[in-house]
């Protein structure tokens, strides 16, 4: 059993560890279904790993459609205070047929907010992800391979923000951009950057302690010596190489970027409430409902929250686990083991 | 901050003192922090400019324009940036980090004031969090891949995925408003609060100075009302605590040394506590040092939604007022805080273990 473990601390999956060499000598590929992030890992998986996996990608299935369907799903508009022919909803009422989850103290309707929602928290990450991933592996990149005076500086520079808490590093971001309050598509840019400048060393840390292994083994020499230009060096052998925890991370992300979207607009640094429909501005609304035994106004965002980022979560941690040999369960090494003794 | 890169953290500690042992570390770590808090403090000086200047966001439309011309010209926000940032910084290392424009107080003097009070609340939290994280992140990592493992995990991972705000009303619908045994808000009854104003030279601590007060009904009233903030914060926190332990233990758990204790006849119970823990505390103790940052985040979340009057719950006050100078001074406290914590972390780590050093 113990000869299938990985000898590198650090693999996704035994195949892929020597898939990198054997890409080179022009060995078969693997199946596609092996080199997608989320389909390799789920098959994979056993046991309570693959339910949680699964559950995790069914919650973060349902957010996307909801997220996107919102228009259709959603019985009202979120910033509507009245129904179609012209009645109003009245402020704080308790859940009834009109009003499935009841009104907010401003008068619009809590269900139609709380999907609404969710296409702006789809937004928000989105942004985030793919700004702060473009950036942070351009960065880690670049500064990883050619060192130097400017990696070590961008080094320091991108520890003294990872141990910076993350949500006043996004206030002040929010400040900057935005001066605080702003229009739908104002709001999400700047919660987005917001999230970014919180996300970027991160990616560049993995990315860099990535590079700077990797440019030390052999295939990368070779490259050098047969004279294949920098850039390709950099983009075919160096970063294809470097970007394997990335997935992860981009998960975990999400989760994170969720709570500070939701963080900011507690604090009332979110998105104003007739541009768009943000979770975390309609709790801090609800806080002093509370206390007059109003529930409805709470428990439905808060709970689309919790929902969206336990699920993104589910995916994200599982996808740590597996990728994680000294975690990975050892029933998995032994099937795998029998497998290939099978095939040879 | 609760991320894969977990032990990778350690591996790739920039500070490594080849030789010169104990002393020269603790030197060259306590060094390294002075880069570090003057980062911050340049990142967030120049970013809060980009906006303008702190007069015109936080007066703008309420004075007529030479009114705020003056105070402008009068608070030194018309010298060129750079003058101002020297100035500035000259002033954060001799501590005084500005003057808030809303109320016209010291900010290290609001720091003192109500610093203590975040203290407080971090403290109670820490207590929650290790008394429900680190057993709870034994059992799973004992019980790994069962089903307690799996009903721990996801509770760890609820615990990290409900907002810090939504614990704080959940918890104050069901024990302030449901069943009505715990507060709702503030730190101790208006009663007590003024009992704790009459002591002199207060330690701002309300636990500390109740028991100074020696009035037995002020200390329960006092830790009545930190209980739901406690464990508000103490939840997130904990979910981490037991993430953390019940990776790293899993990872002693399958050392050698652990499989020949056991063949030894050493007891399971303090396998695990013993051989297993021990080991592991060194990632764990570095990791919960990384989690302060969470911890405070966390509290200006906590406080807002308490109304426990701490740092936190100033920063959201000077945020809707627009006073940048305040918020700016907190932002920048915290993160020396920070940067202080973790070099603390680092030193402990190094106590615990000497290999950490080489």
């Amino acid at each position: 059993m113990s000869q299938t473990q990985d000898p590198t601390p650090t693999g996704v999956f035994d195949p892929a560890e020597t898939g990198v060499l054997q890409a080179g000598l022009g060995a078969p590929k693997r199946p596609l279904s092996d080199r997608i992030p989320v389909v390799s890992h789920l098959k994979h998986s056993v046991g309570w790993q693959r339910t949680m996996l699964v559950t995790g990608l069914v919650l973060t299935g349902l957010f996307v459609i909801v997220a996107i369907f919102a228009p259709w799903i959603a019985p009202y508009g979120y910033a509507q205070r009245t129904t179609a022919d012209g009645q109003d909803f009245g402020t704080l009422q308790a859940p009834s047929a009109q009003n499935l989850l009841g009104t907010t103290v401003s008068g619009f309707d809590v269900l139609s907010r709380t999907i609404w929602g969710a296409q702006t928290a789809l937004l928000v990450i989105i942004c985030a992800i793919i700004f702060s991933i473009f950036i942070g592996i351009f960065i880690g990149l670049l500064s990883g391979y050619f060192g130097g005076w400017i990696d070590r500086i961008l080094v320091v520079i991108a520890d003294a923000i990872y141990a910076f808490p993350s949500l006043l590093l996004a206030i002040v971001m929010a400040i900057v951009i935005s001066h605080g309050q702003s229009t739908l598509w104002g709001g999400i840019l700047a919660a987005a950057i917001s999230i970014t400048v919180v996300f970027v060393p991160q990616y560049f840390r993995i990315v860099r302690s990535e590079v700077v292994r990797v440019k030390a083994e052999p295939f990368v020499e070779s490259a050098k010596v047969i004279g294949v230009p920098t850039l390709r060096i950099l983009t075919r052998h160096v970063l294809r190489n470097s970007t394997r925890s990335v997935p992860v991370v981009v998960t975990l992300n999400a989760s994170e970027a969720v709570l500070t979207l939701a963080g900011l607009g507690f604090l009332g640094f979110g998105i104003e409430a007739t541009a768009a429909a943000e979770w975390g501005y309609d709790l801090s609304r609800s806080v002093s409902d509370v206390t007059s035994h109003i529930w409805w106004t709470a428990i439905p965002p808060g709970v689309a929250i919790v929902l969206v980022v336990l699920g993104i979560t589910l995916v994200g941690e599982s996808l740590n686990d597996l990728s994680d040999p000294r975690l990975r369960r050892r029933r998995r090494a032994a099937v795998v083991a029998a497998e290939k003794e099978a095939a040879e | 901050m609760t991320t894969v890169v977990e032990d990778a953290d350690l591996a790739s500690k920039p500070v490594r003192a080849r030789s010169g042992g104990l002393w020269r570390y603790i030197l060259v770590r306590l060094l390294l922090i002075i880069p570090t808090v003057f980062i911050l403090v340049t990142t967030v000086f120049f970013l809060m400019r980009l906006t303008g200047d702190p007069i015109t966001a936080a007066l703008g439309g309420k004075l007529p324009p030479e009114q705020l011309a003056a105070r402008i010209h009068e608070a030194g926000y018309d010298r060129p940036l750079v003058v101002q940032y020297l100035d500035y910084l000259l002033g954060v290392f001799r501590g005084d980090f500005g003057t808030t424009l809303t109320d016209h107080r010291p900010v290290t003097e609001i720091l003192l004031q109500y610093g203590s009070a975040t203290l407080e609340l971090a403290f109670y939290a820490l207590i929650v969090a290790f008394i429900i994280g680190i057993p709870l992140g034994l059992v799973a990592a004992y019980k790994r891949d069962r089903w307690q493992d799996a009903v721990l995990r996801v509770g760890a991972i609820l615990g990290y995925a409900t907002p810090i705000f939504f614990i704080a009303i959940l918890l104050k619908l069901v024990f302030a408003v449901q069943f009505n045994i715990l507060p709702v808000s503030g730190r101790a009854s208006t009663r007590v609060e003024l009992q704790l104003e009459t002591l002199n030279n207060p330690s701002g601590i309300y636990l500390i100075d109740a028991i100074r007060l020696g009035n037995p009904d002020a200390v329960i009233d006092v830790l009545w009302h930190a209980v739901l903030p406690g464990l508000a914060l103490g939840i997130l926190t904990a979910g981490v605590f037991l993430r953390l332990v019940r990776i790293n233990v899993i990872g002693t758990l399958g050392a050698q040394y652990v499989t020949s204790a056991r063949s030894r006849g050493v007891g399971e119970y303090r396998l695990v506590t013993k051989h297993a823990y021990r080991p592991a505390l060194i990632p764990i103790v570095t990791l919960i040092g990384l989690q302060i940052a969470l911890l405070l985040a966390g509290a200006v979340l906590t406080e807002t939604s308490f109304e426990w009057k701490g740092l936190g719950f100033m920063l959201a006050e000077y945020l809707k007022a627009r006073d940048f100078v305040a918020v700016q001074g907190i932002v920048i406290m915290i993160a020396v805080v920070v940067a202080v914590v973790n070099f603390i972390v680092d030193v402990i780590a190094v106590l615990i273990d000497p290999r950490v050093r080489y």
